[in-house]
């Protein structure tokens, strides 16, 4: 086992060293690839704020219960406090039948209008605001249920530009996945390609190595090795380039963030999802490596 | 006992090339021959005469289009194509162009079928050393090929085709590009070979060489075995 992973060992010392010796074109194939992934990163993260803009923003999602003209004060409050311990409900604000009519005697412009009744027509309002996140199927779940709560006459939501955002959203998650296989695919044939060139190159030591009883697993490991440490390095540098990118611009945001009066700011990519890229770009190097060399290798007349 | 059968058994061989539009070339015609463990053989004929074609096929770097091949007990037919490396293992290959890796050191060529067959790092400095030693290197591990003469880059090659002590050894014009010198040092070197028990299976066109040796003869003449001295 030692001897196995000294082997091992020594080839990706080797392989290194194989990058090394072409300092250029290994720079300009680890750029290339860097970008590649650098996108549908970027683009995730970007989607990943946006989304996280949303669902500051859960005022839209809102839920009003106008309860019956004949629950009083004590009954509402009561209700509004019932509500506050249920799980998926964030705040509740209880409006009385006067402060409504008060709020709506000062924007609606129908003062003297109001005087002429006999009355309040208005109902009392509890206003429940639903915890940040919540979906618009879970809004719509929890809007009937309060609907069937006593006292309640009507319970409204405003879904419309919830669903529109998180249907945007949703395409957009989609068509950042299609990109991301696209662009998979083109890491693999980069990788595929340069490995392919080096197999090439080394197209005499393979025969030799064939005919001295080198196995194929034994021929491939270098190579593979080699199309690791790209697609790794690469995974590194588009890590790099999201971050860089994004600490280009978090001060435009947070300024535009500010001038709404939301302490809205950037958030980069999880040191798990960066991790997580890196290792997708090792993944990719190394299949296309394999795919690269297993195809010279089955081409071979004497394998 | 592995003694008991032959080390090279070629039943009805043949080889046939297509050449396109239905036309076909014969490199191999029905030869038939067996070699004992211990022997050297050689093959000789014109250039065309099947020589490389019959150990191409030993080495199965190519398949017979008919007969049968068994090598050491093996038959070459059935061997499944994960064993091929395993069977290599068993042979030693001397190229005429000695294929040595110009980038690596005499060392590293020298050991790079011990490596390639997962040895201990521990026995690998022996044996390329022994190796060496045999074919009169030592002292020029270090060295990279190209600073080496034509015979010396020759006995690299040897040195390369036996350091893991195959069964059997296969030489394919050692001394093709070599002056008359350095053909004999190299056969003297078979010869050593052979007493040592290796069998060898030597293809040239050098006959002063091969009649200097005597030593079993197999003689090719388009395809076909027209002489075989042992017979």
């Amino acid at each position: 086992m030692k001897a196995w992973l000294l082997r091992h060992a020594q080839v990706l010392v080797g392989s290194f060293g194989q990058l090394a010796r072409t300092p250029i074109a290994t720079a300009l194939t680890l750029t290339v690839i860097g970008i590649t992934l650098a996108l549908p990163a970027g683009l995730v993260v970007a989607i990943n704020n946006l989304d996280r803009l949303s669902t500051g923003f859960d005022r839209g999602g809102q839920i009003s219960l106008f309860l019956k003209q004949d629950t009083n004060d004590a009954a509402a409050q009561k209700l509004a406090q019932q509500l506050r311990t249920r799980s998926g409900v964030a705040a509740v604000e209880y409006i009385s039948r006067e402060a409504a009519l008060a709020e709506f005697r000062k924007h609606s412009g129908f003062g003297s209008a109001l005087d002429a009744l006999s009355g309040n027509p208005l109902p009392a309002v509890l206003v429940v605001r639903p915890e940040a996140g919540t979906s618009p199927a879970a809004l719509e779940t929890l809007r009937t249920a309060l609907a069937r709560q006593p006292g309640v006459e009507l319970a409204e939501l405003d879904l419309a530009w919830v669903k529109r955002l998180h249907a945007l959203l949703e395409l957009a998650e989609r068509a950042v996945w299609l990109l991301a296989v696209l662009l998979a695919a083109a890491v693999l044939l980069i990788v595929g390609n340069t490995i392919r060139l080096a197999v090439l190159n080394r197209q005499t030591e393979i025969e030799v190595i064939q005919l001295v009883g080198g196995t194929p697993a034994f021929i491939r490991r270098p190579f593979l090795y080699a199309g690791w440490l790209q697609g790794l390095l690469g995974g590194l540098i588009a890590w790099l380039l999201v971050e860089l990118g994004l600490l280009w611009l978090t001060g435009p945001v947070s300024d535009l963030a500010g001038l709404y009066g939301s302490p809205f700011g950037l958030e980069g990519l999880p040191f798990a999802s960066g991790l997580a890229l890196v290792a997708s770009g090792g993944i990719l190097g190394w299949l296309g490596s394999r795919l690269a060399v297993g195809w010279h290798l089955r081409r071979q007349s004497f394998r | 006992m592995a003694t008991d059968s032959p080390m090279i058994e070629f039943t009805h061989v043949s080889m046939r090339y297509p050449l396109g539009a239905g036309s076909y070339y014969d490199a191999l015609r029905a030869v038939s021959f067996t070699v004992q463990p211990g022997e050297m053989v050689f093959v000789t004929g014109h250039s065309g005469a099947g020589k490389s074609t019959l150990l191409r096929l030993l080495t199965l770097m190519e398949r017979p289009s008919r007969g049968s091949i068994v090598v050491n007990r093996k038959n070459l037919e059935r061997l499944p194509r994960r064993r091929l490396p395993y069977y290599r293992r068993e042979l030693g290959i001397v190229f005429q162009d000695n294929k040595l890796l110009p980038d690596r050191t005499v060392y590293d060529n020298v050991a790079l079928p011990l490596i390639a067959a997962g040895m201990d790092d521990r026995e690998i400095p022996k044996r390329v050393r022994a190796s060496l030693d045999l074919v009169g290197l030592l002292g020029k591990e270090r060295q990279f090929p190209v600073v080496l003469s034509g015979g010396e880059q020759q006995r690299v090659g040897i040195a390369r085709a036996v350091v893991h002590r195959p069964s059997l050894l296969i030489a394919d014009e050692p001394t093709g590009n070599l002056d008359v010198e350095l053909s004999t040092a190299i056969f003297d070197l078979f010869a050593s070979l052979h007493r040592h028990g290796t069998t060898l299976l030597i293809a040239t066109h050098d006959l002063r060489q091969v009649s200097r040796m005597e030593q079993r003869t197999l003689t090719l003449q388009r395809g076909e075995l027209v002489r075989d001295t042992h017979a």
